[in-house]
């Protein structure tokens, strides 16, 4: 209980849970709110917002902005959970693996997430996406493959600090198996950074799969904030309200985010270790 | 020992630049189908005879062994393949647009480190201000802000509601201005883009600054500069301020392949005619082998960034013996 009370103690925390949890609701109730799809004609191209019926306006095709940015608040929160989810199981696995074991096997992972931080992960994306070809799966499983190695490196580093511990020593001496000390003796004390951590992806996460929607690297059938952004270029110079409100809601979703991370970040490392 | 230190640095970065080419052979599989049926695809033309000769053509029908070395070659000989598109050597395009590219980005590093050591020092100097607080808010917002669509509201504001900067290209279409005249005009053009790419680093520059100055200033040599008399200006700016800047050498290094990744998006966004722009292209006309080689470019570009960070930071920390 102290850690929700600790968790809720600071006003940005709850803001940014109070809009994430709005979010959700919208994206969820998408099909609900409105009846048309996104990909619908509602009327003239280009709308203002506030035209009978059109909260948020029209876009280039006519289409309504309001259902598209609803609906595309399902694209940011399925790849923004999703991808982490990814990234954490594969960063969880080889960094117990690393730290656990060390020797050839933990040389052999600082080396990968070194070579992850020095290559240009945005670029080797553009290409990993573009080469499986782009859709909602290629985009989550891309942006996991660039990411997995931040979480490695807490989850190796949690490890190793932790083996060299008396209650591991203990199940050890028990004889318990390898596989079952990394699972249920060390893992659960390292999850805190590890939930840290992960929080902190979904935003620059959600960001990124924005960044490739925009260039036209996103799923070719579904309406993404990113590629509502991409698709309204032509129309900036007449029809602001086109590229501004999908922005704004990227940035109000990403910062509600953060604010939770840091949240997370003060509850479950009273001395902020991370 | 320094030497030492140096050879070590050159060595890691030759290791990450055959990773990288490594990487890049296998990548190419990943997408469907191989470089013969992309090449019948677009001759309009396939029959098994055809492709049987394409394939011994290329040498795609070879071990894969075999196929791995002679790419590796191939690239140590600057050889990155042809673009689909253009019809030219992946090399020669990707170094026609390169330096548009490095001037870009070199100008968002200089506004970024000099933005961002003023407002941070600022705020380190009166903690808790209310310059203090905006550079916190400040950066916590441009990290949820996507760099592509700040970039398009820097193009709403200052290019088509103020009108005083042009909005995309690197010089006046058309002006066909020589000398000094089109240094202005490309300058002219470079501040919207330059500053977008930097206003994401300018705000970490900043926080990193007024840490660094914070940790520096409670130190002993700090005291003995002020208990010699020197003003509080001299003492910031010659003992805390030289000393907090060390990290931000090794950090610049750590941001390079982030700042390559933004300038893909900067660019696309102001049609900078550079390597991001190229990128696009790329993506839009399904050209594989060019956007492989920006792929390798960049990550050999980012390399040598780091090791001149590297080198900058062993010759600017006499501490420095071993990595």
């Amino acid at each position: 209980m102290a850690f929700v009370r600790r968790f809720l103690s600071r006003p940005t925390t709850l803001f940014g849970l109070a809009v994430f949890l709005l979010i959700v609701a919208i994206a969820l109730g998408a099909p609900l709110l409105f009846s048309r799809g996104p990909f619908s004609i509602v009327g003239m191209p280009l709308l203002p917002p506030g035209a009978p019926g059109l909260l948020a306006g029209s876009d280039v095709l006519g289409r309504d902005m309001a259902v598209g940015l609803a609906y595309g608040a399902r694209i940011s929160l399925l790849v923004g959970i999703a991808s982490t989810v990814c990234a954490a199981g594969i960063g969880v696995l080889l960094g117990a693996v690393a730290g656990y074991y060390g020797g050839w096997v933990d040389d052999l992972l600082m080396r990968v997430t070194e070579f992850f931080q020095i290559i240009p992960s945005f670029v080797l994306l553009m290409v990993l996406v573009a080469f499986m070809q782009p859709s909602l799966t290629s985009t989550v499983i891309g942006i996991a493959l660039v990411t997995w190695p931040q979480v490695a490196r807490v989850v190796r580093g949690e490890f190793l600090s932790l083996k060299t511990r008396e209650f591991v020593q203990a199940a050890r001496v028990l004889g318990m198996r390898d596989s079952a000390i990394i699972a249920t003796q060390i893992l659960p004390n390292a999850l805190p950074p590890i939930v840290v951590v992960s929080s902190m992806m979904v935003g620059s996460a959600i960001l990124t799969e924005s960044a490739l929607s925009f260039l036209g690297l996103g799923d070719p059938n579904l309406l993404s904030w990113g590629s509502m952004i991409g698709g309204s270029r032509s129309a900036m110079w007449v029809a602001w309200w086109t590229s501004v409100l999908p922005g704004l809601c990227i940035v109000v979703t990403v910062l509600a985010l953060n604010f939770i991370g840091d949240g997370l970040n003060d509850a479950l490392n009273p001395r902020g270790r991370c | 020992m320094k030497l030492r230190y140096l050879v070590a640095r050159l060595v890691k970065a030759a290791l990450v630049v055959i990773a990288v080419v490594l990487l890049s052979f296998f990548l190419i599989r990943l997408a469907p189908g191989d470089a013969a049926t992309v090449m019948a695809g677009q001759s309009g033309y396939a029959d098994e005879a055809f492709m049987k000769s394409l394939r011994a053509e290329y040498g795609l029908d070879q071990p894969l062994p075999v196929q791995l070395w002679k790419y590796v070659k191939a690239v140590a000989h600057g050889d990155l393949g042809t673009s689909y598109v253009r019809r030219q050597p992946v090399a020669t395009v990707i170094l026609e647009r390169l330096p548009n590219t490095l001037l870009l980005d070199a100008f968002a590093l200089l506004v970024a480190a000099g933005g961002g050591i003023w407002l941070g020092g600022m705020a380190a100097r009166r903690p808790g201000s209310a310059g203090d607080s905006a550079v916190t808010v400040l950066s916590m917002l441009f990290y949820a802000v996507p760099q592509f669509w700040l970039g398009m509201m820097m193009v709403l504001v200052f290019a088509v509601w103020l009108a005083w900067l042009p909005p995309f290209g690197i010089e006046t279409m058309g002006a066909d201005y020589t000398g000094l005249a089109r240094l202005g005009d490309v300058a002219q053009h470079m501040i919207l883009p330059g500053v977008t790419l930097a206003l994401y680093f300018l705000a970490s520059y900043a926080r990193l600054t007024r840490a660094a100055m914070v940790e520096v200033a409670d130190q002993d040599f700090v005291k003995t500069a002020r208990a010699k008399g020197l003003s509080e200006r001299q003492v910031a700016r010659r003992h805390i301020l030289r000393n907090a800047l060390l990290p931000l050498i090794t950090y610049a290094g750590l941001q390079a392949s982030i700042l390559v990744g933004g300038s893909v998006l900067v660019e696309n966004v102001f049609s900078w005619p550079g390597i991001g722009t190229l990128a696009f292209e790329a993506v839009q006309g399904r050209d594989n082998p060019l956007l492989l080689g920006i792929f390798i470019v960049t990550a050999i570009l980012v390399c040598l960034f780091n090791l001149i960070t590297d080198i900058a930071y062993s010759l600017a920390d006499p501490r420095v013996e071993l990595g």
